[in-house]
């Protein structure tokens, strides 16, 4: 059986720039495929060549392995374009040095698995904030919410995302689980939602206005459509 | 100055550049990749008739940043912020010493903070210490994630960063500007964590860290820090464009720091040449709240902008304010009472 571009470009779409929380292929990272009988080629590009290395590294990774996971796929090469760090991601890329093998001497620790549980925390906090808000703007009140179980909320797309992100963290997704948790799964008392929210909508403002202002460097870097572009 | 609808505006620009980052300046791919990135944020996020050609905007002249800063961008004061990158560059970005001639030239222009690394360790601190002397500094820039031979960055925790701020204290150079971006060691860690401030701010009580670009793209991380530090400040420099690109993100992200910070430790800045002062100027003093966030964040008020656009920094660089202006005291700040009002779009 042979892979199609389009189930390539399916198991791209898992890859999530972890500081966006937005698939690469959304962002437009993806910035070539070539299906060749059971080998496939990616390039992938950023916003800047001073994008962090450590994000780049780990979509870099994360698309060589999400495109051998397609069935019918043998072999994989995953090239980031125009960064500071290409050289070293490149070749680290085709000899499956991992991060440490890649950066050797600048790292600290074995992998980036903590950076990766910071970020993966932060979007769930976000996703969070962004359910709620929708919710008391619904109508609901602040103990209401305090009180609600998973079973209880209204399905939404946004409880859906909501929910591949709780799992993530490895936190419970029962029926019976509370709805307001802190990303150790703590439920959050009724006297203490509306703070914990109010914080909750800074991490979701900065990942919302990271992923404007990437969008918009990337776009102005390719000579493409910015979606979000100034209507002043 | 400014002056928009009766009312007066002392405008400290904290935040401006004179770089030189030509070809012929560049010491490798770095260095272009470096001026290419900037002109990146340039391109994205400037008003189309205030774009530079490519070669205008790697190395400007002295008439441009005076006619640019001064004679159309309504600044009184600038504060001059060193980015040396001599890893990158011939002559370094944009050093202290490059900065001085224009001060030197125009002493009541400019605010001129140094720079020191603690990486230099001993000998470090000796030029650091004839540095203050020399330019009689009252401040500091410090890039964190400065490349220096085969270190990618340094953390405000080291233990020489900590004997470079006690030597701060000793001098009075008592505002600390501390910028944070990508690549830093070690680099399975976040680069733009300003976790590091926080410590530092705790330490030294009697000095002032402005967090440049306002922690972003960490806003979180960075209020959280402020709430708790009283020595924090948010400097504007990057979060200031949007209010033309993203007038709404931008509300939310003013409309966050009036409420986690108060309206005295914001400080407005262009990060010129990146960005011109004067439309910024211009679109800040007409900026509000949109009407339908208003119930969570309130208004700007004329003695709000008056703050951010200049009197907050006089205040810690002493800088001598026209009696024309009008210097309030504390003003109430956006409210916040209903979260949250409406989805945001």
């Amino acid at each position: 059986m042979k892979p199609t571009e389009a189930e390539v470009l399916g198991a791209l779409s898992g890859v999530r720039d972890p500081e966006l929380d937005e698939p690469i292929t959304d962002l437009k990272f993806v910035a070539g495929l070539r299906v060749a009988e059971d080998a496939v080629d990616v390039r992938l590009r950023l916003p800047t060549p001073f994008c962090a290395p450590n994000f780049a590294y780990l979509m870099v990774a994360d698309a060589k392995e999400a495109v051998l996971s397609v069935p019918g796929v043998r072999s994989a090469r995953v090239v980031l374009d125009d960064h500071h760090a290409s050289p070293e991601i490149n070749a680290g890329m085709v000899e499956d040095r991992g991060f440490e093998g890649t950066f050797p001497g600048e790292t600290e620790g074995e992998s980036l698995d903590e950076l990766r549980a910071i970020f993966r925390r932060k979007s769930f906090v976000s996703r969070q904030e962004k359910l709620c808000r929708a919710l008391l703007a619904g109508g609901y009140t602040s103990k209401e919410l305090a009180e609600m179980r998973l079973e209880e909320v209204p399905v939404s797309e946004a409880f859906e995302k909501y929910l591949s992100r709780r799992e993530e963290l490895g936190l419970d997704v029962s029926a019976e689980a509370p709805f307001v948790v802190d990303p150790d799964g703590n439920q959050i008392p009724e006297e203490a939602v509306v703070e914990h929210l109010r914080f909750a909508k800074l991490t979701r403002l900065s990942i919302e206005g990271n992923a404007g202002f990437c969008r918009g460097l990337l776009a102005t870097r390719y000579g493409i459509e910015d979606p979000e572009e100034a209507t002043p | 100055m400014y002056e928009k609808d009766g009312e007066k505006y002392f405008v400290v620009d904290g935040h401006v550049h004179y770089w030189d980052g030509s070809p012929e300046n560049q010491a490798n791919i770095h260095g272009k990749q470096f001026i290419d990135c900037f002109y990146g944020y340039h391109s994205a996020l400037s008003p189309e008739e205030y774009l530079w050609p490519e070669d205008k905007f790697q190395k400007y002249s002295e008439e441009d940043l005076m006619h640019d800063l001064f004679e159309i961008g309504y600044v009184d004061v600038a504060i001059f912020q060193p980015t040396y990158l001599e890893d990158f560059y011939v002559n370094g970005f944009n050093t202290t010493a490059r900065n001085a001639i224009l001060k030197e030239k125009y002493p009541d222009k400019f605010v001129l903070p140094g720079r020191f690394d603690p990486r230099d360790g001993e000998p470090g601190l000796e030029a650091f210490e004839e540095m203050v002397e020399q330019y009689d500094l009252k401040g500091v820039k410090l890039y964190t994630a400065e490349w220096n031979g085969q270190s990618k960055g340094y953390s405000l925790k080291d233990e020489w960063a900590k004997r470079y701020l006690e030597k701060c204290e000793e001098l009075g150079v008592k505002n600390i500007h501390v910028h944070k971006g990508p690549t830093i060691t070690p680099l399975n860690k976040d680069a733009f964590d300003v976790a590091d401030v926080d410590e530092a701010a705790s330490l030294f009580p009697n000095l002032n860290f402005i967090v440049e670009h306002v922690g972003l793209p960490r806003l979180e991380d960075f209020c959280w820090i402020a709430v708790q530090e009283a020595n924090v400040y948010a400097g504007m420099a990057v979060a200031m464009p949007f209010i033309y690109s993203r007038p709404r993100y931008f509300a939310q992200i003013i409309g966050e720091l009036l409420y986690w910070l108060d309206e005295d430790r914001i400080l407005f800045a262009s990060d010129y040449a990146i960005w011109q002062p004067k439309w910024l100027v211009e679109m800040f003093v007409d900026f509000q709240i949109p009407e339908d966030m208003q119930g969570e964040y309130g208004t700007l008020t004329p003695d709000i902008k008056r703050k951010i656009l200049g009197l907050n920094a006089a205040n810690l660089y002493d800088l001598d304010v026209p009696s024309e202006v009008p210097q309030p005291d504390a003003v109430a700040a956006g409210a916040e009472d209903n979260y949250p009002e409406a989805p945001i779009r």
